[in-house]
């Protein structure tokens, strides 16, 4: 059920159920839990527009009304960045948005993204008591919605407060890299009074919410909203920079007279299988892709001069988060046929289960078991199809996962003219390369202490770049330890 | 937001502009390349080799054809106009040693990054021969600079109305074949030529460079548009070039990548001139009526 009218229509009633009652846990598990409304599938394949369509305000608070106010709330430590969640879900209940919005403030400064996309059902949802009440992690209080409701509440009535900030202190920070992790950091520095300059090399700040993640599950218009935010507390960016080539990263201490640096540049380098054909013209890395689609607008073909492919037949390799954006967003370009190739079951896939059931309602094509042994190509160099093999699933391994095993002889060649390339990336060497010093392990990855400290003095990192690909709101956990460690160290 | 200090056009399709940039003039070195793009919204993101800088001003100087719709909008940008987006330096430097004799080839286009790595070479000692190959008199681009660092500077034209007619591996095989041959040789221009020149030096074993030219977005390392195979091994022209061994490099599968979106540009660059929206041909036109000659026909 996603129909917006009528799930406001039935929450209303709910709610009027409520109204005056003092509610007991029974009352409240009782409450049905509330559908997100969506654009109906064959509709939204279609366009750009945002698939999830946001709470009403009746839907938000029978959903905060759900939540049990257990004395462990074990929901805050499932959240990466802490949110004193039932305290905002409480407030929401009751109707005040504005109260609820002022406590996610306190820890979260990217309610409206994070609201989007954090992966809640492994994180705050996951360890939810009603859900573990109700023996359904779908049960648990959609903490995530009614985060998205309350943020974009306060964004649309133009009323979003502008953090205080202390006075000056005459210390400065550079962070690089304007994606999540550098703009948490950005906020929680400049916040203590230090001068804060952000370094991007791309055109635009947002890092993979610009570049990677699809409009039609962030929207930019929040991203650059987020960022103006920033630019109204006095954080400066400097975009068009690459750190380490522009300025080095030594330059930063030596001559611009910066007192702590922050490196939050990403995972960098995409993966590909290392097989037989994946240089033929159709094979894209996702970043590849998702840039040309998102960041260079390829979306929009009448008005971009960036170029994108023109798939028919499209196969995603991968079953994560970015695999799941190309898919559909190859959907949304075009193609007739999407599939997305996957060695485990919809089980094991990494993706955030929401995207999966959207993609699989606009009809992208799962072919699970199976990977690709080669890419086939034609004369001219473009790929004509993959040559699949098909798994089984083995014994678990050691992190209980179970590993797929080849069946032999099942090879089958299945046409195609697109393949995107989503399993994840290596980290990029630039940085590493040319700041001596640094130090790295032997994935490239920056090496950090528990404070987010890396080997060189006043350097601190976070991110993709310590992590491997991860996800927003890790990044962000990450960013606000750094940025309390730098906030101590500038005392 | 870079500005344009200085523009000239040095033959029907060919641009220098002088531009603001004081960061990369300061840290750019021989070989290094940015992204350029004119419309931070819409725009495209091209790679474009620095052919000059002055750090004293911050400066850096561009050189490029106009081929397709987004070097048209940037060759459009009169001085005093800004670029919204330069991103540089990219790249690794080319390697500068004495080798002893280099040779350095240089095709239509690919002239304007090779002078940097000529002065380079020049500078670190070594002995410096010079080739210009070009379609046409008109599309000799940097005789003068060349000719003032070369210690032989040999200029071939496809239709020898100037120079030698000839194509630029007909000197430079000669060049390998004398006693003693080059030590190193150094390639720009279009793919077709660099692999060509790989040919003609690879069995006199003369080490040669290649400076790749292959479609790129961020150019940072992280879209892997750039991919190419060398020695057997796929690497990112951005990061890990964009000068590799060009006896190493798969220019067959490099030229078929370079074509991936050529019918869609194509197309777009038609549109362009049909439209009358490409103010080039205007400027085209009146440059050849003043001068008495036909219609343009435009710039390619």
């Amino acid at each position: 059920m996603h129909d917006k009218t009528q799930l406001k229509a039935e929450a209303k009633s709910v709610l009027d159920g409520l109204k005056g009652k003092t509610l007991s846990n029974k009352d409240r598990m009782a409450i049905p839990v509330q559908d997100m409304p969506c654009q109906e599938a064959a509709i939204r394949a279609g366009n750009m527009e945002e698939v999830a369509i946001g709470y009403s305000e009746e839907q938000a608070r029978v959903e905060a009304y759900r939540c049990l106010q257990c004395k462990n709330a074990p929901c805050i430590s499932g959240c990466p960045v802490s949110i004193d969640i039932p305290g905002f879900l409480r407030l929401s209940a009751e109707g005040d948005f504005t109260g609820a919005a002022d406590v996610i403030r306190k820890t979260n400064l990217l309610p409206a993204i994070c609201g989007r996309v954090c992966p809640q059902e492994k994180q705050c949802q996951l360890v939810c008591t009603l859900g573990k009440a109700l023996k359904s992690v779908d049960k648990a209080v959609q903490i995530g919605r009614v985060e998205r409701y309350i943020a974009d509440r306060e964004r649309t009535s133009g009323q979003s407060p502008i953090p205080e900030i202390a006075a000056p202190t005459g210390k400065r920070v550079a962070v690089v890299g304007a994606g999540p992790a550098g703009m948490t950091v950005a906020a929680d520095v400049r916040r203590e009074g230090h001068e804060v300059v952000i370094f991007e090399a791309f055109q635009k700040p947002g890092g993979v919410m610009v570049y990677g993640i699809p409009e039609f599950r962030l929207p930019k218009a929040i991203v650059s909203e987020e960022a103006d935010k920033l630019r109204a507390m006095g954080v400066k960016f400097e975009l068009n920079t690459l750190i380490g080539r522009t300025i080095p990263l030594e330059t930063l201490f030596k001559e611009d007279g910066f007192d702590a640096v922050f490196i939050g540049v990403g995972a960098g380098l995409p993966k590909f299988m290392n097989i037989p054909g994946e240089n033929y013209v159709g094979v894209f890395s996702a970043n590849e892709y998702l840039t040309r689609a998102n960041l260079m607008r390829a979306w929009d073909q009448k008005r971009a001069a960036t170029p994108i492919y023109h798939s028919k037949r499209v196969a995603v390799l991968g079953g994560g988060n970015v695999a799941m954006d190309s898919a559909r967003m190859a959907l949304r370009l075009g193609a007739e046929e999407v599939h997305v190739l996957y060695r485990r079951t919809r089980e094991e896939m990494p993706a955030r289960a929401e995207e999966v059931e959207h993609a699989m309602e606009e009809g992208i094509i799962f072919d699970f078991l199976s990977s690709p042994t080669e890419i086939l190509g034609n004369e001219k160099g473009r790929v004509t199809g993959l040559r699949v093999l098909s798994y089984e699933l083995g014994q678990a391994d050691a992190s209980g996962r179970r590993s797929p095993v080849a069946i032999k002889g099942s090879e089958q060649d299945v046409a195609f003219d697109t393949v995107i390339v989503a399993i994840g990336n290596d980290s990029n060497p630039l940085l590493a390369k040319t700041t001596k010093g640094l130090a790295v392990d032997k994935r490239g990855q920056v090496l950090v202490d528990e404070n987010q400290k890396t080997s060189l003095d006043a350097v601190w990192a976070g991110g993709d770049i310590v992590l491997g690909a991860a996800t927003v709101i890790l990044a962000m956990g990450e960013g606000r330890r750094a940025a309390a460690a730098i906030n101590r160290y500038l005392i | 937001m870079n500005k344009i200090i200085a523009k000239e056009r040095l033959s029907q399709e060919v641009f220098r502009i002088e531009l603001e940039a004081p960061h990369i003039a300061r840290e750019r070195k021989a070989g290094q390349f940015v992204i350029v793009q004119t419309d931070v919204d819409f725009g495209e993101r091209i790679p474009l080799t620095i052919a000059d800088a002055d750090t004293a001003k911050g400066s850096i100087t561009l050189i490029f054809q106009a081929v397709g719709v987004s070097t048209h909008r940037l060759a459009e940008l009169e001085p005093g106009a800004y670029i919204e987006a330069v991103l540089g330096p990219l790249g690794n430097p080319t390697h500068i040693e004495n080798y002893g004799h280099a040779v350095c080839v240089g095709g239509g286009i690919g002239v304007a990054p090779m002078h940097p790595i000529a002065q380079a070479l020049k500078a670190a000692g070594n002995k410096l021969t010079v080739i210009i190959g070009a379609r046409n008199k008109e599309l000799v681009i940097l005789e003068k600079e060349m000719r003032a660092i070369a210690d032989e500077l040999i200029i071939v034209t496809d239709d020898g109305s100037y120079g030698r007619k000839a194509l630029v591996t007909e000197p430079l095989k000669e060049l390998c074949e004398a006693e003693p041959k080059p030590d190193l040789a150094v390639t720009i221009g279009p793919p077709i030529m660099m692999k060509f020149c790989a040919e003609t030096t690879r069995p006199y074993k003369v080490k040669t460079f290649a400076s790749l030219n292959t479609i790129m977005i961020d150019g940072t390392g992280m879209c892997g548009g750039c991919r190419v195979t060398v020695g057997g091994k796929t690497r990112f022209v951005c990061v890990d070039g964009p000068e590799f061994d060009a006896h190493e490099v798969d220019w067959n599968g490099m030229l078929l990548r370079l074509g991936a979106y050529k019918p869609l540009e194509d197309a777009a660059h038609k549109e362009l001139h049909e439209s009358g929206q490409c103010r080039l041909d205007a400027l085209a036109d009146a440059v050849m009526a003043k001068a008495g000659l036909g219609k343009s026909g435009g710039a390619s």
